[in-house]
């Protein structure tokens, strides 16, 4: 049994089979092989090291022809290591003994090499492991040849264990088997952790390299509230997991009793719970938990998970499908906020410092085209209900003018059209670029509403890239500087009465719901699934009580001190509470 | 076999150590007698034709390294070897295959 540790980005607990994936996306199987079929299956794998071994001599003549010899170096390593008797043995040997299939038996024994590998302290060995994944990949690649399978084309529930994940990957995943996900890089507000979010599942991300040390198909623990995975669990921690498994599930059953009591403070405050949405079947989630409306829809899946920019109409069918089931409740409908983390690596690399780059509202106003299709279908669809438009990432007031000119200019072109729309769709910004809070007094006076992004404005506000492991501990919405940002936009929001929500993951951690409505708020919008929770909190305290805690909190001034002093404030409101 | 097993002690000089080019050049090297190879490093006891197992020796500079041979060429295999790890597996191009 192994225990490892990352960060919790997804509540839950789920036990269930590896889906373990390459560096390449795609799954690696785990098989039996009938006793009969063994002979074959045996040529099967020969044939497989016959092929690595013919690619890899002519990369190595290649190289060797281009470069020079001593570069053709490390495939001649690399011939050798599949020539290696002693790894063919092995393989060989899990085949006929244990009756594995030769991709199960490649992956396994090549892993146990490279989990060796990654264990030597010593730096040109350590990276030795690569050598082997490459060798396992090669290996693969012929043995599965087109059977290869990726993540959209799972078909049992399956527990993803990846080194990262693309947005495109998880946009085209078939999310009716997918059970949980576990990465090795990544942090808090990675994409990851949106999409593990948005399915209500749990997921850690950050561990470390530890796809050596798992197979496809073995059992593994996930537990996305204390940031752990399991791996080869022996059977008391299956049971104690059984058990934690057990207690969510009547947890979530006494939660569900609050669905039809409103977000009510006990000295009667009337609290606006929303939910965040990336896919239109999440609307359901939001329902079932009684939410007062959608106050972050995320539009970037539509492009992510299409081949080619999605056209009007199949924009305008996702809107209006949100609009319906939610009937007379607001739902604000984000513009294509595409960032550096959701795009694809090789987009990615385009630009040097791409958070700081072309994204979001920029590259909105960079395509135009692109952004009027998406406004004229948002525009089209307000006719079905209570659609407000935001725009994210403004930081300069003439960004939001643009964007709203565009918009102004796209409703008279319906107009001309004689298309019916609804004229007074509320307009509002993200509030997630230090500049946006610094001017608020002006960005305030533009919109009807403002929603600050407490993700991004931690990230920009305390130059820390939440991806990075090396730096992701300075990543905290506790940080005193974050808090007075925010408190600002509350304030100067309130005194012109404009509403204001937050929406990051901030708003839906239970610790800091007591803070948050000292400063003033009185809306949220959170993942679905921290709906319940965070009614049950603002049942049970009163706004003058979360006041006195607001203003102590913010007399402190390091993070942690702050953390842990809302923290105890929580506990005392909420004993029973298991944190 | 009749042959008695043989046995050199020598010290990895080269500052990467046995990583993976030096290692195949080994198991190249050793992969040409018909002798037994094996290498012990303390405790630890590998096949010396075999380049994973040489290379989760993960044998650093200053490493003391046994070579072990058995079989009707031994000596042959122990002088050829321990020569190719003294001079730090110096080029030897020519014995490519």
């Amino acid at each position: 049994m192994q225990k490892l540790q990352g960060i919790a980005v997804s509540p839950g607990v789920v036990i269930g089979e590896a889906f373990v994936m390459d560096t390449e996306g795609f799954r690696i199987p785990r098989r039996f092989v009938p006793l009969a079929a063994v002979e074959e299956e045996l040529q099967r794998l020969e044939r497989a090291f016959a092929a690595a071994a013919d690619e890899i001599g002519g990369h190595r003549d290649a190289v060797a022809r281009e470069l020079g010899r001593q570069y053709g170096a490390i495939f001649e390593a690399h011939l050798q290591m599949l020539r290696d008797p002693q790894l063919r043995e092995e393989i060989e040997q899990a085949v006929r003994e244990r009756n594995y299939s030769p991709e199960f038996a490649v992956s396994r024994t090549l892993r146990r090499y490279a989990k060796v590998f990654q264990s030597l302290e010593s730096g040109p060995m350590a990276e030795r492991a690569a050598d082997i994944f490459d060798i396992e990949k090669r290996l693969l690649r012929h043995l599965l040849g087109r059977r290869r399978e990726g993540i959209a084309h799972l078909t049992s529930p399956a527990l993803i264990l990846a080194h990262n994940l693309t947005p495109s990957e998880t946009a085209n995943l078939n999310r009716k088997f997918v059970r949980g996900f576990v990465t090795e890089i990544g942090g808090a507000g990675s994409h990851t952790a949106i999409v593990a979010e948005a399915l209500e599942i749990p997921a850690v991300v950050g561990v470390g390299p530890f796809l050596a040390e798992v197979s496809g198909g073995e059992r593994v623990i996930i537990d996305g509230d204390q940031g752990l995975v399991i791996l080869q669990p022996d059977q008391e921690t299956l049971d104690h997991y059984c058990r934690v498994v057990e207690r969510h599930r009547s947890d979530a059953l006494q939660l569900e009793g609050l669905r039809q009591l409103p977000a009510e403070t006990v000295d009667g405050a009337r609290i606006q719970l929303h939910g965040n949405i990336e896919f239109p079947h999440e609307v359901e989630h939001c329902l079932e938990r009684g939410a007062d409306g959608i106050g972050l829809y995320r539009t970037e899946f539509l492009y992510l998970g299409a081949a080619t920019e999605p056209d009007e109409e199949a924009q305008y069918q996702a809107y209006a499908g949100v609009l319906k089931a939610m009937g007379d409740k607001p739902v604000v409908i984000r513009t294509l906020d595409l960032g550096a983390d959701k795009l694809t690596a090789a987009q990615a690399d385009l630009e040097r410092n791409p958070f700081l780059g072309l994204r979001s509202i920029r590259l909105s106003l960079r395509n135009l085209p692109m952004f009027r299709t998406q406004l004229r279908a948002i525009v089209r669809a307000s006719v079905l209900g209570d659609v407000r438009i935001m725009f994210p990432l403004i930081s300069t007031v003439l960004e939001l003018r643009q964007a709203k000119m565009v918009l102004a200019d796209v409703m008279e072109d319906l107009e001309e059209h004689g298309l019916p729309f609804r004229r007074d769709i509320k307009i509002g910004m993200m509030v997630e670029v230090p500049s946006a809070v610094i001017l608020i007094d002006h960005f305030v006076e533009e919109v009807d509403f403002l929603s600050i992004g407490t993700n991004d404005l931690i990230q920009y506000t305390l130059a820390v890239d939440r991806n990075n492991n090396e730096v992701a501990g300075l990543y905290t919405a506790s940080d005193p500087a974050v808090l007075r940002l925010i408190d600002t936009a509350v304030k100067a929001a309130g005194r012109r009465q404009k509403p204001i929500n937050l929406c990051g993951q901030m708003s839906g951690s239970p610790t800091y719901t007591m803070l948050l409505l000292g400063m003033g708020f009185r809306q949220f919008s959170v993942a679905p699934s921290a709906i319940p929770e965070i009614k049950r909190i603002c049942r049970s305290l009163t706004i003058s009580q979360c006041e006195a805690v607001a203003s102590r909190a913010m007399t402190l001034e390091n993070a942690r001190d702050i953390k842990s002093y809302l923290k105890e404030e929580l506990k005392k409101v909420l004993p029973e509470r298991a944190s | 076999m009749s042959e008695p097993k043989l046995t050199r002690t020598v010290i990895v000089t080269n500052p990467q150590g046995l990583h993976a080019r030096p290692a195949d050049l080994f198991v190249r090297l050793a992969t040409r007698f018909a002798a037994k190879v094996e290498v012990v490093k303390d405790h630890e006891r590998v096949d010396g034709k075999s380049i994973l197992a040489i290379m989760t020796l993960a044998a650093t500079e200053g490493t003391r390294l046994s070579i072990e041979a058995d079989g009707p060429d031994a000596q042959q295999a122990l002088d050829a070897l321990s020569a190719l790890v003294e001079q730090d597996f110096a080029e030897n191009e020519n014995s490519h295959s």
